[in-house]
């Protein structure tokens, strides 16, 4: 029997020498902790997800963009489920999970406590909010963990329509009336900061960033991100004619990279604690689905059971 | 007792002349709805032609910590390789 | 006969298109994510079919307009769609109630309409049947595993089939539009389709053990657009972009 210590070594060396690691293989427990936190977390974000943009569901203007939010929500249940999945290869229950998050000990994305307001919110959303969760992805398509690993992979193929979707969604607003323009301004006036906290703390206030990269579970920091997120969607601003609402944003010849202006961590941290617009009314909708679906799990189980009888 | 569904594993041949290959899993209460889940959940957008089911419970899996024992012995069989045969540019079609 | 084609057409969509709408209610609220995807998956290929039909509807029609002038611009008295399909999607056991009611009859018709004259619907029918043949397997299974699971579920589901039940005899009630289109060789006579509904119908409720109602008084209307309250809402979301801006692109 090997040491704890040897054994963390020659986990160390593996995920060094980019090998995933798998179910069942040996693994610090706070790796595996680490996992189920982030992998869940990344779950509850896709199934919550679902409900800013299912607001719209009904009165989506036209029969296509109706179709094509319809299927990207549905996506979103798709990618809630990869990762639960995931997660379960570490040894818990996806209603465990689902427990974390209707108790509140597990957390989602900040980014959708905030409300959708008007048609332009939808677009604003595939563009910034998938955007922002792309430049994640992508980075994740490559973490240690060899199941996370092929759900994101997955999920990144899936997720290329979205931010598409999206964009197209303010493209024709923007070439549209002027009050379909201003409608476009206002969604990016609304969801240009909250999809910037999307990337997380700064890297000096990010408790786990050290070790998750060591681990190879994150690939790039916080701030890594959410600077390659801003250099690449200011230009598409530009190009639909509206305004990033950050007087400080400036392009820098020297580090070929925009400045842009302080984020509100105040506000940052009290949607984290649960102060956020619609905190209640998100965690409320997940749970009144759970406890309305409760007679029909048990239900299928019940049948399951009684058919499963009669055929021994 | 446990009242959730149980795991089942996703297998999918994406096209005829193909293995079926692990797409991933998801809950169901019987083999049915599983079929049917995996229909709606992993062939959405023209994955496959045909699915398999399995009830992850059923599957054994070797353990990772005898993959010494169960797998290294074949490292050094390399006359199993064709590559261990060299012969000369000369001779074709072998 | 424009006109009746026209009228005909559109009832065909307006069936496909207000039960998308009540199934993409359900999208982000379903019992569990399996089954979220799957009412979705219903959901669209519903909305598939009637988009096909309202484009059709459109060319039809012949005055430049498009499948969502079709779908947004109509009032409730000029929608087509049986009641059935207005209902509201209640607790699971309705809405799958609802769903199976549906998908019974929905099948035995495109079969039937695979048949028409008209080639468009035909080609509409034949890509439309092998959804259907889908949604009838999945809502016949719910149907019998709720039916046949818990006293709850059991219980739920029975009071799903009596509420909705008095729906069901529109389904297969020819209104003269309906005779119309038979007569052409283009519409289906549903009358015809009823031995076939109520035995399917018979059938699936048995293995659920489930209750058929004493038959008793059905509700009509729908066809010829007298519809239950339920509508007026459903439109009002389904239509609200399109009526607060006028003429608009989105």
């Amino acid at each position: 029997m090997k040491n704890i210590a040897e054994l963390e070594a020659q986990f160390q060396a593996k995920v060094d020498a980019e090998i995933k690691i798998e179910p069942k293989e040996w693994m610090p427990e706070k790796y595996r902790k680490t996992l189920i936190r982030q992998i869940s977390q990344h779950a509850h974000s896709e199934v919550v997800g679902m409900l800013p943009e299912g607001n719209w569901i009904s009165r989506a203007p036209s029969l296509r963009r109706k179709v094509a939010l319809l299927a990207k929500i549905q996506d979103e249940a798709g990618h809630g489920l990869y990762l639960y999945s995931a997660a379960e290869t570490l040894g818990i229950e996806r209603d465990e999970l689902v427990q974390q998050l209707l108790d509140g000990t597990a957390k989602y994305s900040s980014i959708f406590n905030y409300p959708s307001l008007t048609w332009a919110d939808i677009g604003a959303i595939g563009w910034l909010v998938d955007g922002a969760a792309i430049m994640n992805q992508v980075m994740l398509t490559r973490t240690s963990y060899g199941p996370y690993a092929r759900a994101m992979v997955r999920i990144c193929k899936e997720e290329s329509f979205h931010q598409r979707q999206g964009y197209e969604i303010l493209l024709t607003l923007c070439r549209g009336s002027e009050e379909q323009k201003a409608m476009a301004q206002d969604a990016l006036n609304r969801w240009w900061w909250p999809s910037l906290m999307m990337f997380g703390p700064r890297d000096a206030d990010s408790p786990h960033t050290a070790q998750s990269m060591k681990w190879k579970i994150k690939r790039k920091t916080n701030d890594e991100l959410r600077q390659q997120f801003v250099d690449v969607t200011v230009p598409q601003a530009d190009f639909l004619g509206i305004t990033v609402p950050d007087p400080d944003l400036k392009w820098n010849e020297e580090t070929n990279h925009y400045e842009f202006g302080e984020i509100n961590w105040d506000e940052f941290w009290n949607v984290v604690k649960g102060n956020g617009p619609c905190n209640r009314q998100r965690l409320e909708a997940r749970q009144a689905a759970y406890d309305k679906g409760a007679w029909v799990r048990e239900a299928a189980t019940a049948f399951a059971e009684k058919r499963a009888a009669v055929a021994v | 007792m446990n009242k959730n569904w149980p795991l089942w594993e996703v297998f999918i041949r994406s096209k005829n002349g193909l293995h079926h290959k692990h797409a991933g899993s998801l809950h169901a209460a019987d083999a049915q709805m599983a079929m049917e889940n995996a229909r709606d959940v992993y062939t959405r957008r023209m994955e496959g032609v045909s699915l398999w089911v399995v009830e992850s419970k059923h599957i054994t899996a070797s353990n990772p910590m005898e993959s010494g024992e169960l797998f290294e012995p074949a490292h050094d069989k390399v006359y199993r390789h064709p590559t261990f045969y060299p012969l000369p540019d000369e001779v074709k079609n072998i | 006969m424009r006109q009746s084609l026209l009228t005909y057409t559109l009832s065909l969509g307006d069936n496909s298109m207000i039960l998308g709408q009540r199934l993409g209610e359900w999208c982000g609220h379903g019992p569990i994510l399996e089954v979220d995807m799957a009412l979705t998956n219903i959901s669209l290929d519903l909305f598939g079919q009637a988009r096909s039909y309202m484009q059709y509807a459109a060319e039809v029609e012949g005055k430049d307009r498009t499948e969502d002038d079709m779908a947004f611009l109509r009032d409730a008295r000029e929608f087509r769609n049986v009641l059935l399909v207005e209902q509201d999607n209640g607790d699971f056991a309705h809405t799958i109630v609802r769903q199976f009611f549906f998908d019974a009859y929905h099948q035995l018709f495109l079969k039937a309409l695979c048949e028409s004259a008209d080639e468009r619907l035909s080609a509409i029918a034949q890509k439309s049947l092998k959804e259907v043949n889908y949604h009838l397997r999945f809502s016949s299974e719910w149907t019998i595993r709720l039916g046949d699971g818990t006293e709850e579920s059991h219980q739920r589901m029975q009071a799903a089939v009596e509420a909705l039940w008095p729906y069901t005899g529109e389904l297969c009630t020819s209104t003269a539009l309906d005779i119309e289109m038979a007569d052409l060789g283009i519409g289906v006579d549903v009358a015809e389709l009823k031995a076939a509904y109520d035995q399917r119908i018979a059938e699936v409720l048995k293995e659920a053990t489930l209750t058929i109602p004493e038959s008793g008084w059905q509700q009509t209307g729908g066809k010829e657009g007298k519809h239950t309250e339920q509508l007026g809402f459903i439109l009002t979301e389904l239509q609200w972009m399109q009526r607060a801006y006028p003429g608009q692109k989105w």
